[in-house]
C-alpha cells in the first residue's frame, strides 16, 4: 500500500523511536508485560503503516458492496438506511408476546424476532412430561398453526421481516409461519424474515438438538430447495456464532466454527443439486458483539472476506450477491454481570457500536437485566434507545465503514483472518465438521476457552468491573424483574388438548402417515409439513412422527 | 484417603451447558471424581444416577428458570430412595426472590451468576467435610 | 440386591479393597458373562454398550455396566461421562450402572476393580460389561479381568495406526468395527481381514456395527454369546479366571511393595540397600498384620 523508500525511511524512524522508549519503560513500565485479546492476538504498542506492508487496498479491502466486501455489503451502507433494530423477544402464551410485538412496532423498531421456548425449540408439545415447568419459560410456547394464528393477529406478515430463532423445529415453524401469511391473504413469495436453522452448532454449542447430524443436514438441505423456489425473500438459515461464543469461544474460534458449519451447509446443498449460486444468497449469519471492542470490529470486516474468499474459490460462485455476508449480530449476553447490572448499559452501549462500526445488517441489544431473568418493558426500552442514540446521535452511520485504513484496525482484521484460516484447515484435516463435531474436537476446543477464560477471570488476569474489580458492598437490588405466570403452563395444556379433540383427526393421521412415508422415501419433506400444519397437527406429532424415521442424537462428551 | 463422588447434572430441557462443564471440570481439577449425565436429564434420572453412582452430592445446573420446580421434584425422589442425606447445589439463573424458596424445599446451597468456582469448590470441601465428621468418616 | 446397597458397597471397595473379602463372603457364588469393551476415545464404544443393553434387555437378561475412565495423575480426580449414553437405561431396574475412575498408575487399572466385578457377579447379574478407553495400560489389562474381550475400532481415529502397535490388537477376542455407516469403514474392515488372517484368528471374529442405524448390534452379542459358550466348553474361561486370580494378587502383591518401599527412608545410598530395608519393613508391616499389609 505504500512504496518502499517511504517504508524504509519509516522503519528507520521507528527503530530510533524503539530505541528512545527503552530507557522512558524503565523509568514508566507499563501495564503489562504483554497485551493480548482472547483469543491469543497480540496487541502492538503501535501499529503503522509497516504492519500493512504487504497489504493491497483493492485486493484486500476493495469498495464498499465489491468484494471481498471488507468494508461492507452495501454501497452506501447506512446511508441509505440504518441496520434492522430487532429485538428478540416472546415469552408465555401468543397472546402476550403478540402485545409485546405491537408495543415494540410502535416503538419505532423495524424488525420482529421470535423467542420460542424450550418445548417448542425441542419438539415436544405443551402437555408432554418433559415441557413440565418449561412452558412459555425462556420464548413463546407453540404447539400447533392457531398459537401462530394468534401471535400474529393483527401483524401483517407481508409488510414485515421475521426472525425466527428455531433450529431442530424450524421446518415446522416456517410452516406455520407461512399458512398463517397465507390465511391472511399474502403470498408466500412475498414472505421477508429468517429461520435459524442452524443445527451444527445445537451439538457444538447450544444443546438444541433433535436428530443426528445426517439427517438433520437433510432436512436443512430440503429447506433450501423449498424456499429456493417457493419463498425467495426468505433467509433459510443464520449460521450462528452467536451460541458458539456464548459457550465459550474466543472470536477467531467464533468465526472459524461458524465458517466451518456454513462450508458443512453449503456442500450439504451443493451435493443435493442445488445451485450456491442461488441458495446463497439466502444464507446469512449470526455473530456475537464482545468486549473488545477494536477486535469485535475487526472480526466483523475479516468475517466479510473470509466468507466471500470461501464461496468464491472454493465453491466457484460467481454471482456477487452469493458472495455477500450479511450478519445479525446481538451483544453478548454472557458479558453481562448480575452484580452491579447497570453497567450492562454501557457495555451493551459499546458491543452494539461495535457491531455498527463492524457492519452489521441487524441487531439486537440485550436488556441490562438479563442476567437476572427475563427482561422488563423498561430495560428492553432502554436497550432499543441505545441503537437509536448510536444511529441518530453519534454520528457514526453517516459514513461507510468509517475506521477502514486505521493501522491497529486493519492489521487485525489481518490477522484475525489468518488464524481463522488456520482453524478451517484443522477442520478439513479431520473430515470436516460434522467429523469434527462427531469426534467430539470442537466442543472441547470450546470447553477449554471456556474454562480458561473462567480461570483468567479468578486470577484476575482478566478483569470484570463490579464482579472482580471495584465491587460495591451495597449490591443494587433489582427490582420488577419479569416473571413468567405459573398458568401459562396450564392453559397453553388446556388449549393444547382442547385442539386435539376439536380438529379433523383423519385429515391429522392423514397428513402425519404422508409425511411418514416421505421422510423414509427421501423426498423433499417441505411441503408434506405445510399439510400437516395446515391440518393442525400439532408440533410434537409432526416431531415425532419424524424421531421416528430419523431416531434421535445423543451428546458426545468430552472434557 | 477417600476421594469423594460427585455428580453434575441438567435437568429440563435447556442446552446451555457452558457453566455445567466448567464447573465439573473445576472440580475435577480439585481432585474430585465428577460424574456428568449430559442435557436433559429428568429428576427420575439423576436420582436414579446418584443410587448407582453412591454420589455424595448432587449439583444441579438450571437456566432455564424452571429452577423450582425441577429442584423440588429432585429431592422428592431423593427421599422416595432413602438418600435425602446427599446434599443438594443448584447453580444457574436464579433471582435472588427465588433463593429462599429453594432453600426452603431443601436445597443446600444455591449459586447464582458470576459465582467464582474457587468459591464453589470451597463451599464443596466444606460441606462434604462436614458430613464426614458427622458420620465419624465413613 | 436393591441398587442402593450394591452401590454402597462397591464404594466401600473402592475406599478400602480390604474389605471386599467379608463383603465377597456374604454372597452365594454365581458367575456372570464378563464381557471386556475397550478401544480408542470416540469410536463409539458407549454407544455401542448402550445398543448391546438394549439388545440384551429384549431377552429379560440383567445386566450391570462398569464404565473406567482414567484419573488425574496429579489431582486424582477425574471426568466420568460414559453413562450420556446410556441414559435410556437409568430407570430400568435390571440394568445397573457404575462409573468408576481408574484410581491406579499409568491409566492402568486399580485392584478394587476386580472386587467390583466379581461383586456384580454374585449380585447375579446375568452380563457384566466392562468399559475402559483405550489409552495407557488399561486396553491390555481389560483383558485379565473379563471372560471376552471385545475391541471397538472405527475409521477416523488412527486406529490404522494402533492396529499395529504390538500387543493391543493381540488381546481381543472379538474385533468390531463401528460406524459401519462411514464409507471409510470398508478400509478398516479389509485391513483387519488380513491382520486376523496373519494373526492366525478366525474371520469370525470380526463383525460391523454401527451404532447410528442400529445395525449389526445383534450380531455383536450373538457373536460374543457364541464366543463365551465355546471358551466355556473348552475351559479358556476357567483358565481366563485362574489368570484373573493371579493378576489380581499380582496388583495387590505390587501395592504391598510399593507401600513398603514408600517407608523407607530417601537417604538410602543404593538400590541394594533400599530393597533389603524395603523387604524388612515389609516383613515387619506383614507380620504384625498392620496397615498396608492387603489381605
Amino acid at each position: 500500500m505504500y512504496d518502499k523508500e517511504f517504508l524504509r525511511n519509516l522503519s528507520e524512524k521507528a527503530k530510533t523511536w524503539e530505541e528512545q522508549l527503552q530507557a522512558e519503560l524503565r523509568k514508566f513500565p507499563e501495564r503489562s508485560e504483554k497485551f493480548s485479546t482472547r483469543s491469543g492476538i497480540e496487541i502492538k504498542r503501535v501499529y503503522t503503516p509497516l504492519d500493512l506492508e504487504v497489504m493491497d487496498y483493492l485486493k484486500d479491502l476493495g469498495m464498499p458492496g465489491e468484494y471481498p466486501f471488507t468494508r461492507g455489503v452495501q454501497r452506501t451502507m447506512y446511508r441509505g438506511r440504518f441496520w434492522t433494530m430487532r429485538q428478540y423477544a416472546g415469552f408465555g402464551t401468543a397472546e402476550e408476546t403478540n402485545n409485546r410485538f405491537k408495543y415494540l412496532l410502535q416503538q419505532g423498531q423495524t424488525g420482529l424476532s421470535v423467542a420460542f421456548d424450550l418445548p417448542t425449540q425441542m419438539g415436544y408439545d405443551s402437555d408432554h412430561p418433559l415441557a413440565q415447568g418449561e412452558v412459555g419459560r425462556v420464548g413463546v410456547a407453540v404447539d400447533s398453526l392457531r398459537d401462530l394464528e394468534i401471535l400474529f393477529d393483527g401483524i401483517p406478515l407481508k409488510d414485515v421481516s421475521t426472525s425466527m430463532t428455531i433450529n431442530s423445529t424450524a421446518v415446522i415453524l416456517l410452516a406455520m409461519y407461512a399458512v398463517t401469511a397465507q390465511k391472511q391473504g399474502a403470498e408466500i413469495s412475498e414472505l421477508r424474515g429468517t429461520i435459524q436453522n442452524d443445527v451444527l452448532k445445537e451439538y457444538i454449542a447450544r444443546g438444541t438438538y433433535i436428530f443426528p447430524p445426517q439427517p438433520s443436514m437433510r432436512i436443512i438441505t430440503d429447506i433450501f430447495e423449498f424456499c429456493s423456489k417457493n419463498m425467495p425473500k426468505w433467509n433459510t438459515i443464520s449460521i450462528s456464532g452467536y451460541h458458539i461464543r456464548e459457550a465459550g469461544a474466543d472470536a477467531v474460534q467464533e468465526l472459524a466454527f461458524t465458517f466451518c458449519d456454513g462450508i458443512a451447509y453449503v456442500e450439504a446443498a451443493i451435493k443435493s443439486g442445488l445451485d450456491p449460486n442461488v441458495f446463497g444468497k439466502q444464507l446469512s449469519f449470526f455473530f456475537a458483539a464482545h468486549n473488545n471492542f477494536l477486535e469485535e470490529i475487526a472480526k466483523f470486516r475479516a468475517a466479510r472476506r473470509i466468507w466471500a474468499k470461501i464461496m468464491k474459490e472454493r465453491f466457484k460462485v460467481t454471482n456477487p450477491e452469493a458472495l455477500k455476508l450479511r450478519f445479525h449480530t446481538q451483544t453478548g449476553g454472557s458479558t453481562l454481570t448480575a452484580q452491579q447490572p447497570l453497567n450492562n448499559i454501557v457495555r451493551v452501549a459499546l458491543q452494539a457500536l461495535s457491531a455498527v462500526l463492524g457492519g452489521t445488517q441487524s441487531l439486537h441489544t440485550n436488556s441490562f437485566d438479563e442476567a437476572l431473568g427475563l427482561p422488563t418493558e423498561e430495560s428492553v426500552q432502554v436497550a432499543l434507545r441505545t441503537q437509536q442514540i448510536i444511529a441518530y446521535e453519534s454520528g457514526v452511520a453517516d459514513t461507510v465503514d468509517p475506521l477502514a485504513g486505521s493501522f491497529a484496525i486493519e492489521s487485525l482484521t489481518n490477522e484475525i483472518e489468518q488464524k481463522v484460516w488456520e482453524y478451517i484447515e484443522k477442520i478439513d484435516s479431520l473430515g470436516g465438521m460434522v467429523r469434527a463435531i462427531e469426534t467430539g474436537y470442537v466442543q472441547k476446543e470450546i470447553h477449554n476457552s471456556a474454562y480458561e477464560q473462567q480461570v483468567a477471570v479468578e486470577k484476575k488476569e482478566q478483569i470484570v468491573v463490579g464482579v472482580n474489580a471495584f465491587q460495591t458492598k451495597q449490591e443494587h437490588q433489582m427490582k420488577n424483574i419479569l416473571k413468567v405466570d405459573p398458568s401459562v403452563e396450564e392453559r397453553q395444556i388446556t388449549t393444547v388438548r382442547k385442539l386435539k379433540v376439536e380438529r379433523d383427526n383423519n385429515a391429522v393421521r392423514g397428513t402425519l402417515k404422508d409425511l411418514k412415508e416421505a421422510a423414509k422415501d427421501g423426498k423433499n419433506i417441505v411441503p408434506y409439513v405445510f399439510d400437516a400444519v395446515r391440518a393442525y397437527a400439532t408440533l410434537g406429532e409432526i416431531s415425532d412422527t419424524l424421531r421416528e424415521v430419523f431416531g434421535e442424537y445423543t451428546e458426545s462428551m468430552i472434557l | 484417603m477417600r476421594i469423594f463422588r460427585i455428580l453434575i447434572a441438567k435437568p429440563g430441557l435447556d442446552g446451555h451447558d457452558r457453566g455445567a462443564k466448567v464447573v465439573a471440570h473445576a472440580l475435577r481439577d480439585a481432585g474430585f471424581e465428577v460424574i456428568y449425565t449430559g442435557l436433559r436429564q429428568t429428576p427420575e434420572q439423576i436420582v436414579r444416577t446418584a443410587v448407582q453412582e453412591d454420589v455424595d452430592l448432587i449439583g444441579l445446573s438450571i437456566l432455564s428458570g424452571a429452577h423450582l420446580q425441577l429442584s423440588k421434584k429432585v429431592i422428592e425422589l431423593l427421599k422416595k430412595e432413602g438418600i435425602e442425606d446427599v446434599p443438594v447445589f443448584v447453580g444457574g439463573i436464579i433471582p435472588q426472590d427465588d433463593v429462599p424458596q429453594l432453600l426452603q424445599v431443601g436445597v443446600k446451597k444455591v449459586f447464582g451468576p458470576g459465582t467464582p468456582l474457587s468459591e464453589i469448590v470451597q463451599e464443596v470441601k466444606s460441606i462434604l467435610q462436614e458430613g464426614v465428621t458427622k458420620t465419624g468418616g465413613a | 440386591m436393591e441398587h442402593k446397597t450394591l452401590a454402597k458397597l462397591i464404594t466401600q471397595i473402592e475406599n478400602n479393597p480390604e474389605v471386599a473379602p467379608q463383603i465377597l463372603q456374604q454372597f452365594p457364588e454365581h458367575q456372570s458373562k464378563v464381557i471386556g469393551f475397550t478401544g480408542s476415545p470416540g469410536v463409539g464404544k458407549s454407544s455401542l454398550i448402550d445398543r448391546v443393553i438394549r439388545y440384551i434387555r429384549t431377552r429379560d437378561l440383567s445386566v450391570a455396566v462398569v464404565a473406567i475412565d482414567p484419573s488425574s495423575p496429579f489431582t486424582r480426580g477425574a471426568f466420568l461421562g460414559d453413562r450420556i449414553r446410556m441414559r435410556e437405561h437409568f430407570v430400568d431396574d435390571n440394568v445397573f450402572i457404575r462409573s468408576m475412575a481408574s484410581r491406579g498408575a499409568l491409566g492402568g487399572l486399580c485392584d478394587a476393580i476386580f472386587d467390583v466385578v466379581k461383586l456384580l457377579e454374585v449380585s447375579g447379574f446375568d452380563y457384566v460389561l466392562v468399559e475402559t478407553v483405550g489409552i495407557g495400560q488399561s486396553e491390555i489389562e481389560i483383558s485379565h479381568l473379563v471372560d471376552v474381550t471385545v475391541l471397538v475400532l472405527s475409521p477416523g481415529f488412527g486406529d490404522e495406526v494402533q492396529m499395529l502397535k504390538a500387543g493391543v490388537m493381540e488381546i481381543a477376542d472379538l474385533y468390531v468395527v463401528n460406524k459401519s455407516d462411514l464409507p471409510e469403514s470398508d478400509t478398516v474392515y479389509s485391513q483387519l481381514l488380513a491382520f486376523l488372517a496373519l494373526a492366525g484368528k478366525s474371520e469370525q471374529q470380526l463383525c460391523k456395527a454401527s451404532t447410528h442405524a442400529n445395525n449389526g448390534v445383534r450380531e455383536v452379542v450373538e457373536k460374543i454369546e457364541r464366543l463365551w459358550e465355546s471358551f466355556y466348553a473348552d475351559g479358556t474361561i476357567e483358565r481366563r479366571r485362574k489368570r484373573r486370580t493371579r493378576y489380581h494378587a499380582e496388583h495387590i502383591v505390587r501395592k504391598i511393595v510399593e507401600q513398603a518401599m514408600n517407608t523407607v527412608q530417601e537417604n538410602a545410598t543404593n538400590p541394594y540397600e533400599f530393597v533389603k530395608l524395603a523387604l524388612s519393613r515389609l516383613c515387619e508391616n506383614h507380620l504384625r498384620g498392620g496397615q498396608g499389609g492387603g489381605i
